[in-house]
C-alpha cells in the first residue's frame, strides 16, 4: 500500500463560514489531525471544489480524505471519488444548523466542529480502502429445490435469462399440489372464468429447456459453502448421490395439507363425504368435473366452510388467515353449479382481494353459488347426509343447511425445515422460567420436520422461520430479506398465498438467487449494505475461542473450525459487524470499519477538565435510522447539546463495550445508544443487532460500579427514523441528567 | 451514479416510487445499466406520505433511507427527476421512450441550504400534504427528499420572487432560464411502476366529501400524523380544528362498487385498522373509532393484526355498506345504512369521517404501444415476451411487500429481454 496522506477539506458553504472559524478547523485539521493538505473553500461542492480535491489526488497523492461540510448523506454525487477513503466531518447538519447563532453559544459551537474535524481526521487515519478478498467463489447456477409450481417457475425464470438450473424434487414427479388442480382461474382479466390447468405445458417447459436438470426422487443430503461456492450434495431415493456447484439457491419446498381429523367438530374424519379442498379438487379432477360422493353417487348440495380451523385461536388450529381459500371455495362452487348442483359458501370475511378477487368473487354471484355470512358450528354425519348447522349473522339466527358434501377450507402449513434457532429459543425461555413457552417448544423440537437444506452451517441445518413455521422474511420493504444469505424461499413456505402470488414470488426470488450469485462473485455484499466491499477479518494469534461471534452473527455467516476459531464465509456475511461489537478481545475488524476507526475518533474528542462546565456525550447512532433522523433535526433546525459527539455506527450490534470503557475512563459525562426497535415486530434491518446490543449494555453496569460511576450515564433507546422531535430530547434531557449528577471524575 | 448509456441492453424504469425504485435497484445490482424515470421532483412516491407501515408499524422512510443509500452507492441507475413518458414505440429488445423533462430550475449547485425558500413569499397549496397545507413557492418536497435538491415553482419564475431566490442563492443553483426539454432514449426493456393516485373522494356523492369538512380520506388521515404535516402530528378535525371522539372509518369507499373502482384495492382494511390504532396511541380511551365495512380483508398472518384491533373495546365494527352521509348537530355528520349483521338500520352520528378511498391505477392512455395488454381496471397484464412489464401497482392493487415482491419478478423478465439482446449482440 503506497502511504498514506490525509487531505483535509473544510466547506465554508451554506453559513458554515460564517457562523465558524474554519481558519481554525484547519489549523486543527493539520496540527491534530496530521492531514498532510488542509484547505477551505468557500463551496466545496461545486465543480471547482470537487476539482481542487481530484488534482491534490491525482498531483499530490492525497490517499485518504476528510471532507467536513455537509452530512454524509449529502451531496453524495459530488464527494464520489474513486480509489481514496473518506471520512465526512458533519458541520453543517450536525453543528450549525442544531445550535443557536447567538454570541453565547459560538464557542461551544465552535468546539462541537473542531471535534468533528479531530474525529474524521482520527477516521480516515485508521481507514483502509476495502477490495475484495480474492475468495470469491465463479458459480452462477441456481439450485431450486422444489418442483411444485413455485420451484418449476423460479428455475424456467432463471433458465430463460441464461442461468443453468439444478431443479430438484423429493417426488417422482414434478407438479406439485398444483398439477392435481381440475381447473384454475386465469392470471389475467378477464378473471371471472375458469380455464383449463396449464401446469403439464410448464412442466413440458420445464423438461424442454436446455438450462435446466430435473432430479426427481431426490433430497438435498448436505449444503456447505456460501454464495457463488455453495457445494450441495443430492442424494436419491435408490441411494445414489451427486455433488453439484451452485451460485445460490431458491427453496420453494411448498405446504402441507392441514389435518382435517383435527377438526371432528366439522365433521373431520366423520365421514368420507367432508374432505379438504384438495381432496374435493382431486375427486372432480377423478371425475372429469362430476361431483360425486364417496359412495359413488351424484352429490347434489355442497357447502364450502371457509377459515375452518384457521383464524382461531383455539389449540390446535392455525392463527392465520391461509389467503386463497376463499378464492378457491369459489371456484370449487363453480364446478358444483357447472355440474347442475347447489353450492353455499359460509364464512366470515371473504377474502378475494385485488384486481382478480373482484372480479372472482362475482363471477361466483352471477354464477347463483350462494355466499352466506355466517359461523359453523358443527356439522353432523350419519344418516342420509351430512347436517351443517350454523349460525346465520345476516338473520342472526342458528340454522342449518342439508349437504351431500362438506369442504373444509383448511389452510397451508409451511413445508419448511426445522427451526434452527429452536434451542436457542428453549434455553432463553428456560432462563426467563416461562415454563410454558418452554414445554411448548419442546414439542415443536419433538415433531420438528426433517431438515430440507441440511446446510451445514453453525448456526444450524436450515432456513431460519419468522412465525407459525413460515420462513424468514422482512415481510414489508424487503420481502427477500432473509438470514441467510443468497437463500432465498418462495411460494407458501415462506407466507401463505395462491398460485398467482406464487408465480410472482417464485421470479421474484429467482432474481435474487441470481443477483446474489453475481455479487458473490465480486465480492459484494446483499442488501442492505449493496456493493460493500469490506468483510471482516480476524487475528487468530488473539483469539481466545470463546465463539461468541459465532453465536452472536444473525446471518449464520461464520462457522468453527475443530479448535473452535472462526472460519468466515464472506459471501454469507452482511457486512453489519455483530462480530466485531461480539469480540471480547477485538480481533475482529472491518479494513474501513474497525474498533480503531471508532475508538480512534472518540478519543480524539478534546476533553475538557472536571470544572469546565463543559461535559461531553459520547452519542453513537445506527447509521440507517438514528443518524438521518438527527440529519434532518439540523434541517428543521432543532437544537440539541452543543456537548454532543456523534458516531454514525452500521448497526448498533458493531458496538463492542470497549467503546464504551473507553469513553468512560477518557472522561465522557454520558453515553447514548440509538438503535432500532427490537423483538417481534424488529424494525433491525440486521434483524438482531439492536437486541443484541440492549443485552450487552444491560451487563455494562458492572463496569460501571468498578469505576463508581452512576450507571445512568450509559443509556440505550429503540428509536427510529421518525424521531426527529425525539432524539434531541433524548440527548437533551442527557445533558439535565449531568448537570444534576455531576461531571465524571475521569478527565485528564 | 454516473452516465448510464442507453442501448438496447438497457432497462428503463418508469415511476420512482417504492415499486420503481425497488426494480431500479434490484437490476442495477445485478449489473444491469437503468435509467429511472421519476415525474415529481423527488423519488419515493406515495410511501414517503404514510406516517407507518401495517403490521410493523415500521416507519416507511426506515426502507426508503436504505433504498437511497444503494440508489447514491450505484453507479448503474441513471436518475432523471420531473420526467413524463410520452410514448414508447418498438419492440422487446428494441423500444423507443420519449419523454419530457420540467423544468426545476434548480441546477446541481443545489446544497439545500434553503435561503431561497426565506426569501420567497408566495406560497402554493403542497403537494406531499395533499393541499392541506401550503408551501412556499420554493421548496424541498420533504425532509427525506431525494435527490436533496430545491424546486422553484414555475408561478414564481416569471414575478419577483423568482428574482428573489435567485438572488438569494450564493452558489448559482437557481436558473429561471431553464425550459422543458424533450428527450428520447433507446433501452432493450422497460418496467412500468408508475403507482395509483387515491380516488376521487368527490366522485362517491351519497358520502359528501365536497359538502362536509369533516369528512376526509384516508391518505388525509395519514398526513395529519407527521408531526411535520398540517396539523404538526395531532389528529384533529378539520372543521374547528378541535379533537375528534368518534370517528368512522367507511370501507370500500369508491372500491368493490360498479360505479366507481370494480376491484377491491386491497390495502384499505389494513389501513383503516392501522389508523385505529393511532388514535388510541394519541387520544387513549377519549376516542372512539367505528369501522363500517363489507369484508374485512387481512390476508395471511397480517390477520393477527385485525385480531388484535377486534379485542380494542375502542372500536366497534359495523357489516355494512354506507348507504349515505347528512348532516348532523354542528360540524358532525350522521351515517346511514344497514347492517347486515341482524338487519338493522343505523343513523349514526360522527364528528370525524375517514373514507377508506382505493387505489385508483394511474397507467396513461394512448402512451404504451398497442399490443400491450391494459385490462378494465387500468392495469397492466403480464406477458412474458412483450418486454413490458407492470410492476407494482400498475399491475394490480397491492401492499408495499407485494409491489416489491412484484417489482423484483419484473426486474428478471426485463433481464431476460436484455440478456437475450447481449446473446445476438455478443
Amino acid at each position: 500500500m503506497a502511504d498514506m496522506k490525509i487531505g483535509a477539506y473544510i466547506c465554508q458553504g451554506c453559513g458554515i463560514g460564517e457562523r465558524l472559524d474554519t481558519a481554525q478547523l484547519v489549523n486543527v485539521a493539520k496540527r491534530e489531525g496530521k492531514a498532510a493538505v488542509a484547505r477551505e473553500h468557500e463551496f466545496l461542492c461545486n465543480a471547482e471544489g470537487v476539482q481542487m480535491i481530484q488534482d491534490d489526488i491525482n498531483n499530490d497523492g492525497v490517499t485518504h480524505l476528510v471532507i467536513a461540510g455537509c452530512s454524509r448523506r449529502a451531496k453524495t454525487e459530488a464527494f464520489n471519488f474513486e480509489g481514496v477513503a473518506l471520512s465526512r466531518a458533519n458541520l453543517r447538519e450536525g453543528v450549525i444548523w442544531v445550535r443557536p447563532a447567538t454570541d453565547e453559544a459560538a464557542e461551544t459551537t465552535q468546539e462541537m466542529a473542531d471535534d468533528y474535524v479531530r474525529m474524521a481526521c482520527a477516521e480516515a487515519k485508521y481507514m483502509k480502502m476495502p477490495s475484495a478478498s480474492g475468495e470469491q467463489g465463479l458459480v452462477r447456477d441456481i439450485l431450486v429445490v422444489g418442483g411444485g409450481i413455485s420451484g418449476m417457475t423460479a428455475a424456467l425464470e432463471a433458465a430463460k435469462a441464461g442461468y443453468k438450473v439444478e431443479l430438484v424434487e423429493k417426488t417422482g414427479a414434478l407438479g406439485g399440489v398444483s398439477a392435481e388442480m381440475y381447473k384454475k382461474f386465469p392470471y389475467k382479466a378477464p378473471y371471472n372464468v375458469l380455464v383449463d390447468n396449464t401446469t403439464n405445458e410448464l412442466i413440458e417447459a420445464v423438461n424442454a429447456n436446455g438450462n435446466i436438470t430435473v432430479y426427481l426422487n431426490t433430497t438435498v443430503a448436505k449444503t456447505d459453502g456460501a454464495p457463488g461456492r455453495f457445494e450441495v450434495s443430492l442424494a436419491t431415493e435408490s441411494g445414489s448421490s451427486k455433488d453439484v456447484m451452485v451460485g445460490a439457491i431458491v427453496q420453494a419446498t411448498g405446504f402441507n395439507q392441514y389435518d382435517i381429523n383435527k377438526l371432528p367438530e366439522l365433521g373431520g374424519g366423520k365421514s368420507q363425504d367432508v374432505m379438504d379442498q384438495l381432496t374435493f379438487e382431486k375427486m372432480v379432477k377423478a371425475n372429469g368435473g362430476a361431483i360425486k360422493k364417496a359412495d359413488g353417487s351424484e352429490a347434489r348440495n355442497v357447502v364450502f366452510v371457509q377459515c375452518a380451523g384457521q383464524r382461531s385461536e383455539q389449540e390446535g388450529h392455525l392463527p392465520y388467515c391461509s389467503g386463497h381459500c376463499c378464492m378457491t371455495s369459489i371456484k370449487q362452487a363453480r364446478y358444483v353449479k357447472d355440474a347442475g348442483g347447489d353450492a353455499t359458501v359460509i364464512f366470515d370475511d371473504l377474502r378475494t382481494p385485488g384486481a382478480d378477487g373482484e372480479d372472482v368473487y362475482r363471477g361466483g354471484q352471477e354464477a347463483g353459488v350462494a355466499f352466506s355470512k355466517g359461523k359453523v358450528n358443527s356439522v353432523e354425519a350419519g344418516g342420509q347426509g351430512l347436517k351443517v348447522n350454523y349460525n346465520d349473522k345476516i338473520l342472526a339466527e342458528d340454522t342449518y343447511i342439508d349437504a351431500d358434501i362438506v369442504v373444509l377450507a383448511t389452510g397451508m402449513l409451511p413445508a419448511s425445515g426445522p427451526n434452527p434457532y429452536l434451542a436457542q429459543d428453549i434455553e432463553t425461555a428456560g432462563n426467563e422460567e416461562n415454563t410454558a413457552l418452554v414445554e411448548k417448544l419442546k414439542a415443536e423440537q419433538e415433531n420438528a420436520p426433517v431438515s430440507v437444506l441440511n446446510l451445514q452451517y453453525r448456526q444450524g441445518s436450515d432456513v431460519p422461520h419468522l412465525k407459525s413455521g413460515f420462513t424468514d422474511s422482512h415481510f414489508i420493504c424487503f420481502p427477500y430479506e432473509t438470514r441467510r444469505t443468497g437463500i432465498y424461499t418462495a411460494g407458501p413456505v415462506r407466507r401463505p398465498m395462491d398460485a398467482h402470488q406464487a408465480i410472482e414470488d417464485a421470479t421474484g426470488a429467482a432474481l435474487k438467487a441470481i443477483q446474489a450469485s453475481e455479487n458473490a462473485a465480486l465480492g459484494r455484499a446483499a442488501h442492505p449494505r449493496s456493493g460493500d466491499l469490506s468483510y471482516p477479518t480476524f487475528r487468530k494469534e488473539g483469539c481466545t475461542q470463546c465463539k461468541r461471534c459465532t453465536v452472536e452473527c444473525p446471518f449464520g455467516a461464520i462457522n468453527e473450525d475443530e479448535k473452535g476459531y472462526p472460519v468466515y464465509n464472506e459471501a454469507r456475511c452482511r457486512r453489519c459487524g455483530t462480530c466485531m461489537g461480539a469480540c471480547p478481545v477485538r480481533v475482529i475488524s472491518f479494513e474501513n470499519y474497525s474498533v480503531e476507526t471508532i475508538g480512534q475518533q472518540l478519543k480524539a474528542v478534546d476533553m475538557p477538565d472536571e470544572f469546565s462546565e463543559k461535559p461531553r456525550l459520547l452519542i453513537m447512532a445506527c447509521e440507517n435510522d438514528a443518524y438521518p433522523a438527527l440529519d434532518m433535526a439540523g434541517m428543521s433546525r432543532q437544537e440539541y447539546s452543543a456537548y454532543a459527539r456523534i458516531i454514525p455506527v452500521r448497526c448498533l450490534g458493531s458496538v463492542n463495550t470497549i467503546w464504551i470503557t473507553d469513553a468512560l475512563n477518557s472522561g465522557y459525562d454520558g453515553v447514548i445508544l440509538l438503535g432500532c426497535q427490537k423483538g417481534e415486530n424488529y424494525q433491525c434491518h440486521f434483524v438482531k443487532g439492536s437486541e443484541i446490543a440492549h443485552n450487552r449494555m444491560s451487563k455494562i453496569d458492572d463496569t460501571l460500579e468498578q469505576l463508581n460511576m452512576e450507571k445512568e450515564r450509559v443509556q440505550t433507546y429503540e428509536v427510529s427514523i421518525a424521531d426527529i422531535h425525539r432524539i434531541p430530547q433524548i440527548i437533551n434531557d442527557m445533558e439535565k441528567l449531568i448537570a444534576e449528577i455531576g461531571m465524571s471524575p475521569f478527565k485528564f | 451514479m454516473s452516465e448510464v448509456i442507453a442501448t438496447n441492453q438497457a432497462i428503463m424504469v418508469v415511476g420512482g416510487g417504492i415499486s420503481g425504485l425497488t426494480a431500479a435497484l434490484e437490476a442495477a445490482e445485478c449489473g444491469k445499466q437503468v435509467i429511472l424515470l421519476e415525474k415529481s421532483p423527488s423519488v419515493g412516491g406515495r410511501v414517503g406520505q404514510l406516517h407507518k407501515y401495517f403490521p410493523k408499524l415500521c416507519i416507511p422512510t426506515c426502507g426508503l433511507e436504505i433504498q437511497y443509500r444503494r440508489l447514491k452507492a450505484n453507479k448503474n441507475v441513471r436518475l432523471i427527476t420531473m420526467a413524463e413518458v410520452t410514448e414508447v414505440t418498438g419492440e422487446a429488445g428494441n423500444f423507443t421512450v420519449n419523454f419530457k423533462i420540467a423544468p426545476r430550475y434548480v441546477n446541481e449547485n443545489c446544497t439545500a441550504c434553503g435561503e431561497c425558500e426565506k426569501v420567497v413569499v408566495a406560497e402554493f397549496p403542497d403537494e406531499f400534504n395533499y393541499g392541506m397545507k401550503s408551501r412556499k413557492g420554493a421548496y424541498l418536497v420533504s425532509n427525506m427528499a431525494y435527490p436533496q435538491r430545491y424546486v422553484i415553482d414555475p408561478r414564481i419564475v416569471n414575478t419577483e420572487d423568482g428574482e428573489k431566490a435567485k438572488a438569494a442563492c450564493k452558489y448559482g443553483a437557481v436558473d429561471l432560464d431553464m425550459a422543458e426539454q424533450n428527450m428520447s432514449l433507446n433501452v432493450g426493456a422497460v418496467i412500468w411502476a408508475t403507482g395509483w393516485k387515491p380516488y376521487d373522494a368527490a366522485k362517491i356523492q351519497p358520502y359528501g366529501y365536497d359538502r362536509y369538512s369533516n369528512v376526509i380520506t384516508n391518505v388525509e388521515f395519514e398526513r395529519m400524523l407527521d408531526p411535520f404535516g398540517p396539523t404538526g402530528g395531532r389528529i384533529l378535525r378539520p372543521s374547528d380544528n378541535q379533537v375528534p371522539k368518534n370517528i368512522a372509518f367507511i370501507q370500500c369507499a369508491g372500491s368493490r362498487d360498479q360505479n366507481h373502482l370494480k376491484h377491491c384495492s386491497r390495502i384499505c382494511c389494513m389501513a383503516s385498522l392501522k389508523h385505529t390504532t393511532y388514535i388510541r396511541d394519541q387520544l387513549g380511551d377519549e376516542c372512539k373509532s367505528s369501522i363500517y365495512y363489507i369484508d374485512i380483508r387481512a390476508i395471511d398472518r397480517i390477520d393477527d393484526f385485525h385480531r388484535k384491533v377486534k379485542e380494542d373495546p375502542n372500536v366497534t365494527f359495523i357489516k355494512s355498506k354506507v348507504a349515505n352521509v347528512v348532516a348532523g348537530n354542528g360540524d358532525n355528520v350522521v351515517l346511514k345504512g344497514v347492517d347486515t349483521e341482524g338487519y338493522n338500520r343505523y343513523a349514526n352520528e360522527h364528528d370525524l369521517v375517514v373514507l377508506a378511498t382505493g387505489m385508483e391505477s394511474t397507467v396513461p392512455a394512448n402512451v404504451l404501444p398497442t399490443n400491450i395488454s391494459i385490462n378494465e381496471h387500468n392495469f397492466i397484464d403480464l406477458d412474458s415476451d412483450c418486454g413490458i412489464y407492470g410492476a407494482g401497482c400498475s399491475s394490480d392493487a397491492l401492499d408495499v411487500n407485494r409491489a416489491a415482491q412484484n417489482a423484483t419478478a419484473a426486474v428478471l423478465r426485463a433481464i431476460q429481454v436484455v440478456n437475450r439482446v447481449a446473446g445476438q449482440e455478443g
